[in-house]
């Protein structure tokens, strides 16, 4: 009898996964690319955080060492991860939300207009000059922009070392972040815009929806949750992986390791010291750090609409 | 249809900025508000923009002036002379290099963005084993740093022996997580009874695929195009090509960028290049995306 169902579920999946057949066949040249490509290397990756591994000699396995020594014996990954974590915490949803409302605020325009404000506000992200524009803001002689206007206002005698100064970098690193928060969420939040069915709107105003506050909440976000999700996903991989900010800006190592964050850790071990089954630890603990704010966020968005 | 929608134009010729396809009011005030707060926030955005091509037209002494300056004070086009001097003796032909980017970056983009297309598409509207896993591993493979993951992938990459070939780049540019997540929303969102139709008419999965799905989401593979041309365009391919005669134009241009401070000039009139391209392309990618939705009344 228990042989009859086993037989009898086994046979409905093979005429499953044979019925679904023209799926797998779309589905074939991007996941073998995908496996050979992303797969495998991260599972590599996860095998050699247990390992030993200087990118000369072959990596010798040692157990959990690398975690341990993470988190009992390297005090900068303590700050790297308190930073990352003040990261995520504050630049991640303010970002997210800014690429809402600019997104939103510029589906109100049309066409080359549209065009044009979408550049602009997509600017930091394409250029990548983000690092000469703010280096020149926040240079820390009396010549750069920000210290010039302050002495000239009164407000301070002497410039301020913006990026020499433990309790400003972390603070001008965010600004800076969210300065350039404005990337792949934003476009995909206003191509989704572009999709939202036109008629759902006149539908609502009819059904009582007075402003355009009610029309965002109860119309235009639950008809773009797809993309909601995908900004989501978008935001957490940004706001946890801050790096070349905190590189260009304020150096790697930074002044204490104010401007330290799991990644610039990460690099530092990778690249410098090659260290690459210590990196590799560190990605995988980034990595689950990742994925439990994931959760948390879908979670939410889930509610939107409601 | 002609004489009607220039009817339309002649009756509102002040619509042209909003598109009021809502019924809803919108208070002149809050308008204002929007608009002051807009002009601020994209004069901040834009500096990244006004200072490339503000650098591009400065002649040295600008270049050189401390404290540096954002506007050019003596325009002249001399930086760009001197990058097309130093681009007549490059290694190989520049013509070469432009040819690799060409294959590179446009192989790269137009494959990625079909075959990722062409994945997401049961991913998002079929039932079969395995969909979830598959669709998941994808999300959260791009949450784990690339860093480390480099020289596995080098390793592979030398395996399949492609290393030294175009392949090495486009092939591993190919199945980036991003595209097939993207693609995957937006076809989500798709009615079914869209592709039902098709299917009742006889027409295969391809087919409504390419006839029905992709058009239907023409933003959402625009957009994508934008991501992916931009990646590949900064991918100089110097950890997989050895060989100069496969190496990408941007390449060849960082190299006369780091020329020192006898290209300086010539260093900035790069800056503007590089940029100006993808620049390029979005603008043409994003005013596409909007032509696509008003002309076609899609959707059921």
């Amino acid at each position: 009898m228990d042989n009859l169902e086993k037989a009898k579920h086994e046979w409905t999946l093979k005429k499953r996964i044979y019925r679904a057949r023209y799926s797998y066949i779309m589905l074939a040249p991007y996941f073998i690319l995908f496996f050979l490509f992303t797969i495998l290397p991260v599972l590599a990756s996860i095998v050699l955080s247990f390992t030993y591994f200087n990118m000369l000699e072959a990596p010798q396995f040692i157990g959990w060492d690398n975690y341990v020594k993470l988190f009992l014996q390297d005090d900068i990954f303590l700050i790297a991860l308190k930073n990352t974590l003040l990261f995520a915490v504050i630049t991640g949803p303010i970002s997210y939300l800014m690429c809402l409302l600019f997104a939103w605020i510029i589906n109100e325009f049309k066409g080359k207009v549209r065009a044009f404000l979408t550049l602009i506000f997509y600017a930091p992200s394409i250029c990548g000059q983000a690092y000469l524009v703010w280096s020149l803001i926040l240079s820390s002689d009396r010549y750069g922009y920000l210290n010039g206007f302050l002495i000239r206002w009164g407000i301070i005698d002497e410039p301020i070392l913006w990026f020499q100064t433990e309790a400003y970098v972390l603070p001008c690193l965010m600004i800076v972040q969210l300065w350039l928060s404005l990337g792949t969420g934003f476009l995909s939040f206003i191509a989704g815009l572009q999709t939202v069915d036109k008629s759902l709107y006149e539908a609502a105003a009819m059904d009582g929806v007075k402003n355009r506050w009610q029309e965002l909440w109860y119309v235009t976000l639950p008809a773009m949750k797809p993309q909601l999700m995908f900004g989501a996903v978008m935001q957490i991989t940004n706001s946890f992986a801050v790096s070349d900010v905190s590189i260009q800006l304020a150096g790697n190592p930074s002044v204490n390791y104010a401007g330290a964050t799991i990644v610039t850790h990460l690099l530092d071990y990778g690249t410098y010291r090659f260290e690459m089954g210590y990196a590799s630890a560190i990605a995988t603990v980034l990595f689950l750090l990742m994925v439990v704010s994931n959760k948390l966020v879908q979670r939410l968005l889930r509610r939107v609409g409601e | 249809m002609n004489r009607y929608m220039a009817k339309e134009k002649l009756k509102k010729p002040r619509r042209k900025l909003f598109h009021r396809h809502k019924q809803l009011n919108r208070s002149t005030a809050g308008n204002t508000l929007i608009f002051t707060f807009m002009i601020i926030c994209g004069c901040f955005m834009a500096l990244p923009l006004v200072m490339i091509v503000n650098n591009a037209l400065k002649p040295l002494d600008e270049i050189f002036q401390y404290p540096p300056k954002i506007f050019v004070r003596n325009p002249s086009l001399d930086n760009f002379t001197d990058l097309f001097v130093s681009m007549n003796d490059t290694w190989v032909p520049f013509s070469r290099y432009i040819a690799n980017t060409i294959i590179i970056t446009g192989g790269g983009t137009i494959g990625h963005v079909l075959i990722a297309s062409l994945a997401a598409y049961p991913l998002a509207k079929h039932n079969f084993p395995g969909k979830k896993t598959l669709f998941s591993m994808v999300v959260l493979s791009l949450m784990f740093s690339w860093t480390v993951t480099q020289i596995p992938i080098y390793m592979i990459v030398s395996y399949l022996h492609i290393n030294n070939t175009y392949w090495a780049l486009i092939l591993t540019a190919w199945q980036y997580g991003l595209g097939l997540y993207l693609m995957k929303q937006f076809m989500e969102q798709l009615p079914n009874s869209l592709m039902e139709s098709a299917r009742l008419d006889g027409a295969s999965e391809f087919r409504v695929f390419w006839s029905i799905v992709m058009p239907n989401v023409k933003p959402a593979w625009l957009t994508l195009a934008i991501f992916q041309f931009q990646s590949m365009w900064g991918n100089t391919g110097a950890t997989y090509l050895r060989s100069e005669q496969l190496k990408p134009m941007q390449y060849a241009l960082l190299q006369i960028q780091g020329g020192g401070a006898a290209r300086a000039g010539a260093a900035q009139a790069v800056t503007f290049v590089l940029a100006a391209v993808p620049v390029i392309f979005f603008l043409i990618c994003q005013s596409n995306i909007l032509e696509t939705m008003t002309s076609s009344g899609m959707k059921d």
